[in-house]
């Protein structure tokens, strides 16, 4: 690195009691992928074509989406290379496989991942093989995008109006929108860029619904790009985020397409109008469980970027005075900023750490249900519901919080924070709503619930309900053993709570949907509960098994991250434990006390950390959180690109103010 | 009027109280909902003022250039009202605040500074003469200031300030400069391409003693040409999260030189020959910053206010699900778990709406004390200011997302108006004082208090006189779930907090440490007393206000208020229940039937929340949003929108022939 570096930053390296590129090697997931990644990096990072003479966020709406589609194209060309001679084999979706780097490259959004993403897994998936020999050449023209939100429905997918009619006449499906509520909303790269589409329908043979389907449609012309005749297509306009992505709007006016243009490797409609039946109805589950698993190991990526540019920023600012007659010292010693802080460092590996083990479940799961085991998918599913619910939720309160703690300079886009707050706040909406996702887990919790007070075997990671009802807790312990044990218990005593108070509206003459309804919000506080012992118990258990595997020093320092983890959730949620536990006053004052230790024992390696992350520049995008600490020379020189500096009086002097307002002057 | 959507025109039948009733008495009488209205219409018959296309489509620079269109609109207004003698130096900021609350332009405005900060300086610290030079030139508007007080590498901590005003007693001038980059000035509204003044808070030097911090006025740029004077380096901050029409800027002197009597000197002076003559009383500049939190905590109510309206609006139009087999999909609104996002919000509009008028009566009568000498009162409505505005800002912030995320995805649309009014919002939990900062300014006076308490020392303030209530009572007794014992127990949790942060911190002094380290280890439960004190402020103001208002209303709207207090009191118990199991007798039963009481709280509520946020009477002009207008019409109101985007106002866009097709073709 050429330029100076900080010298705050610099005593603080100096400080560090770990070995940062061992754990740079640990979150990678080994060396190898480190190399790896590094080389798409310097790869990609070198290409001039994607830097950007103004940054992003001064241009306007329109010159956004085009200077988005420039770099995509860019980039995806060299990926299709790339890939070829690469990686053509693996799994580009494990965790150590995703390569972040687009993040630095779009600030927002690269709006053809969906393209690449969400179009083509399922048409491998659900496409039968005839149909994927035509539609996955090499050279094919098509631009994808996936639709199946509408305008006036979202999360309850049997709302979707959407029809395909089947014609036996001319053996075409009719599409059709049949009113403003049932238009397609919200697919990313819609509106302008794709020119094929899967779209999500209600399919009609003779008469009779059959449900929701997939089917391949064209929507515009492979050569002009125009709309086709009864496509009316166009982009929703602009959000809070992802302002580089084309999200569209699609409706249809009687739009016919081929009968082979349904997706058939597991349904099928042949030619007489016969509807052939799915095998496995929940095999399409899979998919979603999938994408939400991939999800939370993202969202703590981007939880690591936002620790990342405010514990350094908060190892350069200085800021008042702890004593007078000293001089103003790092915010990073204030124990409040340290609060605010370091339960993010710790987060973003429990994120991590608890992505690779969802990972690694549905792996496993998924290999049983291609020897035809589907046991464990029920349990899969409520794992990755309540999972991502509670990991969106943290990540998106705690990059929030990172923000925040930068003060008003958070503020500003050049800190890059704002942007990572805003794209990823959708995640707690986008492949599921939150509360949607928590009552289909407590949905499941309810049945073990009951299945535990029938003495009937329970899957492994419900166990803890049956341990609650022999009350096998036992005494409080303060330690992290201790605390999981408490929070199992809480998630037991919650679930308890919710299934009684629906049993008593049950008892007491209400419908089944009217109890679960008035039950909802208790409902919601189970699933929580649930997924909070989880992401406990399996950060606990995998950092103590990696502990055994790396140097000492690495060790402690991670295990010292985790417990602040246990201890900062138990202190958050002490009132529930002192509800379904026997932790006493006098154990929540030593968890305070141990608190305060951890903050201070973890400060000194507080910038190793993040360093650990392992971050670059160029993907961070931040004047704060930048490697070398020149926060407020970069400040300077991000604001000296913002147009308006570029002239020394804006026309709006001449046009606006002088003569309206300031007419009176002497 | 177009067709109001049916769900709506339901819900607006079988509200119980009449919502006019409401209206009037959250406004302090029908003359002030007239007064109000007729302020409001006059800015939204500026129908120029709401044209153009929508300012989420703009670059950057256009933004601003049209918030500076946008704003010569207003401040225009507010010269005519001043030309027909409906407005004055005395009462302009409550028109201002009323035609600010009309004319939403979630970019904020580049002059809002001059009205806002520059010419209310001029008013508390010049002196008369000052005043008598400098006033009539910015009310005209001859003038346009900013306020310069923040630096790049300063915020917070004032006495860090590096920008220096050294008197040159031979020229009678004062030389500002700034010495390093983090001296730039940051920050200032307006300040980077807009005004031709600002105040500028420097470190003042005269024979060679720094006497610290002190206001001047300073000409930045020409009046004539508008182009910055030598020795001036000024220009914009750049993009920010939100408020991009603020052209917020930075500022720097290179030995910039002005005449001594620019130095605002009704407090402080310093004289031909750089004597420097103190500060009759430091303190009363406290007095406007108590004034600027107080405002502070009205925006929030008004910002929390639309999202609440928008959010409960949309969901009685939005239906999603069916709860029973055969019926048909439900309004979300029937949803507990929407109620349960929804309606604490909502009583949050309400409750602290109330306190900050409370509290703005209390300022004003201490003020009067104030300027009559009296300072007695300050340090407690200077620690209350700051958890008010600390707690209303980080209320806010976090319940307007919470109404932006109970809209779904819908709610991630500029054109639903929630993500502008969350990064305006939210801008608040950082200017004006952070708050964590602020709350452990509240804490310190808590300490203090405590340790009065203990010395048994004379008599307390009123706001702080429940601690030693508490002390003495304890709480021993059987919990009992009603509002005034929720407020009760809140008081205790302040009481204990308080009492273990001043147990720790002195236990660690008795173990060596210096007391500023010792408070630095107790900080993060500082933080949490004061909160503790801020929620018994609001929980027991918001419960005897409403009282007393409701002696005089109608019986239904009565019982409507009284179940909004119970309801914020309920979720706010259900929400610090750590705090109150750790410190009170409350047990597992009364938690279980706590719950069962807020659960039958939302369901009472239910029939009338369309009333009650329509009882904010906010117009659809105000509102700006897709999702929230009155009539309901959310889903054509969010394709009419989108149809407004310039990228769908062409077939293709160029970039399919210049970068798609090639890349398609391998030939890129």
């Amino acid at each position: 690195m050429s330029a100076k570096i900080n010298e705050d930053l610099i005593r603080e390296r100096k400080n560090c009691t770990f070995d940062v590129q061992e754990l740079i090697h640990i979150i990678d997931g080994g060396e190898e992928n480190t190399m790896q990644r590094k080389q798409v990096e310097n790869f990609v990072l070198n290409q001039k074509e994607l830097w950007d003479d103004v940054p992003e966020e001064y241009l306007s709406h329109k010159e956004r989406y085009e200077n988005a589609i420039k770099k995509a194209s860019f980039i995806l060309n060299w990926f299709r290379e790339f890939n070829r001679n690469n990686i053509e084999n693996s799994d580009l979706r494990a965790p150590s496989k995703i390569y972040s780097i687009q993040e630095g490259i779009f600030r927002n959004i690269n709006p053809l991942l969906i393209h690449i993403g969400l179009f083509w897994t399922p048409l491998k998936n659900q496409a039968s093989a005839e149909q994927q020999a035509e539609w996955l050449k090499p050279d094919s023209k098509m631009i994808g995008t996936y639709a199946q939100t509408e305008l006036g429905h979202g999360s309850y997918l049997k709302g979707i109006e959407t029809t395909a009619t089947f014609d036996p006449q001319t053996d075409e499906f009719i599409l059709n929108s049949p009113q403003i509520t049932s238009y397609k909303w919200w697919p990313g790269g819609l509106g302008k860029t794709a020119n094929s589409c899967l779209v999500m329908a209600q399919l009609y043979i003779n008469g009779t619904c059959h449900g929701l389907h997939l089917f391949l449609v064209q929507i515009r012309d492979y050569e002009t790009h125009e709309p086709l005749p009864g496509i009316a297509v166009g982009e929703i306009g602009p959000k809070m985020g992802f302002n580089t992505a084309d999200n569209g709007f699609l409706g249809f006016d009687n739009y016919r397409i081929p009968r082979t243009n349904l997706l058939m490797r597991n349904v099928q409609v042949l030619r007489d109008g016969t509807y052939v039946k799915p095998k496995h109805s929940k095999l399409t589950y899979e998919s979603m469980v999938l994408t939400r698993v991939t999800l939370i190991t993202d969202l703590g990526f981007q939880l690591s970027r936002a620790a990342t540019i405010a514990v350094r920023y908060s190892a350069v600012r200085h800021q008042s005075q702890i004593k007078s007659n000293e001089p103003e010292c790092q915010i990073l010693d204030f124990v409040t900023q340290q609060h605010k802080l370091f339960i993010s460092i710790a987060s973003s590996h429990a994120l991590r750490v608890i992505g690779l083990w969802m990972w690694n479940t549905h792996k496993k799961v998924t290999a049983d249900i291609q020897k035809g085991n589907m046991d464990e998918l029920p349990e899969l599913h409520a794992l990755a519901c309540c999972l991502k619910a509670i990991c969106s939720r943290d990540a998106v309160c705690l990059v929030e919080q990172c923000r925040l703690s930068c003060g008003g300079n958070g503020y500003l886009m050049s800190s890059n924070l704002p942007q990572i707050y805003a794209n990823t706040t959708a995640a707690i909406i986008y492949e599921g709503e939150y509360t949607v996702l928590l009552l289909q887990t407590a949905r499941y919790l309810i049945k073990s619930w009951k299945s535990a007070t029938e003495h009937k075997a329970l899957p492994p990671n419900v166990a803890y309900l049956a341990d609650f009802i022999e009350r096998r807790y036992g005494q409080w312990q303060n330690s992290p053993e201790g605390i999981i044990r408490g929070f199992k218990a809480v998630a037991a005593g919650k679930t308890k709570t919710a299934y009684d108070t629906l049993q008593r509206y049950l008892k007491n003459g209400r419908e089944r949907e009217e109890a679960w309804n008035l039950t909802s919000v208790q409902l919601i506080i189970a699933s929580e509960a649930y997924a909070r012992s989880l992401l406990c118990d399996v950060f606990w258990r995998e950092t103590k098994q990696l502990s055994t595997t790396v140097s000492r020093n690495l060790a402690t320092v991670l295990e010292q991250l985790a417990e602040l983890y246990l201890v900062y959730w138990a202190l958050e949620k002490h009132g529930d434990l002192l509800l379904y536990s026997t932790i006493s006053r006098d154990d929540i004052d030593a968890l305070q006390e141990r608190y305060e230790e951890l903050l201070a024992l973890i400060r000194p390696n507080a910038v190793g950390l993040v360093d650990a992350f392992d971050i670059r520049d160029e993907v961070l995008c931040s004047t704060l959180g930048a490697y070398d600490g020149r926060v407020y020379e970069r400040l300077m020189e991000e604001a000296s690109k913002s147009p308006l500096n570029t002239e020394v009086v804006n026309e709006s002097f001449h046009k606006y103010m002088r003569p309206v307002l300031m007419k009176n002057k002497l | 009027m177009a067709k109001i959507n049916g769900d709506l025109n339901k819900e607006r039948e079988r509200c119980s109280f009449n919502i006019s009733e409401l209206t009037i008495l959250m406004d302090g009488g029908p003359e002030k909902t007239k007064e109000r209205r007729e302020r409001e219409n006059i800015m939204i018959s500026k129908k120029n003022f709401y044209d153009g296309i929508p300012e989420e489509y703009l670059s950057y620079k256009e933004k601003y250039e049209q918030a500076v269109k946008k704003s010569v609109i207003v401040f225009g207004l507010v010269r005519r009202l001043q030309e027909e003698g409906k407005t004055t130096i005395h009462n302009y900021r409550d028109v201002l605040a009323n035609l600010l609350r009309a004319s939403d332009v979630s970019t904020g405005f580049p002059l809002a500074l001059h009205y806002i900060m520059f010419m209310p300086a001029i008013i508390n610290q010049g002196t008369k003469e000052q005043q008598a030079q400098w006033l009539p030139r910015a009310w005209d508007c001859n003038i346009i200031g900013s306020y310069a007080q923040t630096e790049l590498g300063h915020g917070t901590f004032i006495r860090g300030l590096e920008t220096t005003a050294t008197y040159d007693p031979i020229s009678e001038e004062f030389v500002l400069n700034s010495p390093t980059l983090t001296s730039y000035k940051w920050w200032g509204g307006g300040l980077g391409q807009t005004a031709n003044y600002s105040i500028v808070v420097a470190q003042l030097y005269t024979k060679g003693e720094c006497h610290g911090v002190h206001s001047f006025i300073v000409q930045v740029r020409d009046e004539e040409s508008h182009m910055p004077l030598p020795g001036i380096k000024i220009g914009d901050i750049g993009s920010k999260f939100a408020l991009n029409g603020i052209n917020n800027g930075f500022l720097g002197f290179d030995h910039y030189r002005i005449p001594r009597n620019q130095m605002l000197m009704k407090h402080a002076q310093v004289l031909e020959d750089g004597t420097y003559v103190k500060s009759r009383n430091s303190k009363l500049n406290y007095g406007a910053m108590v004034f600027v939190r107080v405002v502070i905590a009205f925006d929030m109510v008004n910002y929390l206010s639309k999202a609440v309206t928008i959010a409960v609006r949309y969901s009685a139009v939005r239906r999603q699900c069916q709860r029973k087999a055969g019926e048909p999909e439900s309004q979300i609104l029937d949803y507990l778990t929407q109620q349960h996002k929804l309606f604490p919000a909502l009583a949050a509009c309400y409750a602290m709406k109330i306190t900050a008028s409370k509290l703005w009566d209390t300022f004003n009568t201490v003020n009067e004390e104030l300027l009559a000498g009296n300072l007695e009162r300050l340090p407690e409505i200077h620690a209350l200011a700051c958890c008010l505005k600390a707690i209303s800002t980080s209320d806010t912030a976090s319940f307007i997302e919470t109404c932006r995320l109970a809209c779904g995805g819908h709610g991630y649309m500029h054109s639903s108006n929630l993500p502008s009014t969350y990064g305006n919002a939210v801008a608040a939990c950082t200017y004006e004082g952070d708050n964590t900062v602020l709350l452990l300014q509240t804490a310190r006076f808590l300490a203090k208090t405590w340790q009065e308490i203990e010395n048994d020392g004379g008599k307390l303030t009123p706001t702080v006189e429940y601690l030693r209530t508490a002390k003495v009572r304890g709480y021993s007794h059987k919990w009992v779930n009603s509002v005034e014992n929720i407020v009760y127990g809140f008081q205790v949790v302040c009481m204990r907090k308080i009492a273990t942060c001043v147990q720790d911190m002195q236990r660690r002094v008795a173990s060596g440490l210096t007391f500023e380290d010792a408070w630095n280890l107790s900080s993060v439960q500082l933080v949490a007393a004061a909160e503790a004190h801020c929620r018994v402020i609001i929980l027991s103001t918001f419960s005897s206000e409403i009282r007393g208002m409701t002696e005089t209303t109608s019986p239904e709207l009565k019982q409507v208020l009284n179940q909004v207090v119970e309801l914020y009191s309920v979720y706010w118990a259900l929400e610090r229940l750590s705090d109150l199991l750790q410190y009170t007798t409350i047990n597992q039963k009364d938690v279980d039937s706590l719950r069962v009481w807020y659960e039958e709280l939302l369901a009472q509520l239910r029939p009338n929340a369309v009333g009650l946020v329509d009882a904010f009477d906010l117009k659809d002009e105000m509102l700006q949003s897709t999702l929230g207008s009155y009539d309901g019409r959310a889903y054509e109101r969010l394709m009419e929108e989108a149809l407004k985007s310039p990228l769908n106002a062409e077939p293709v866009n160029h970039t399919f022939h210049k970068y798609l097709k090639p890349f398609l073709r391998g030939k890129l």
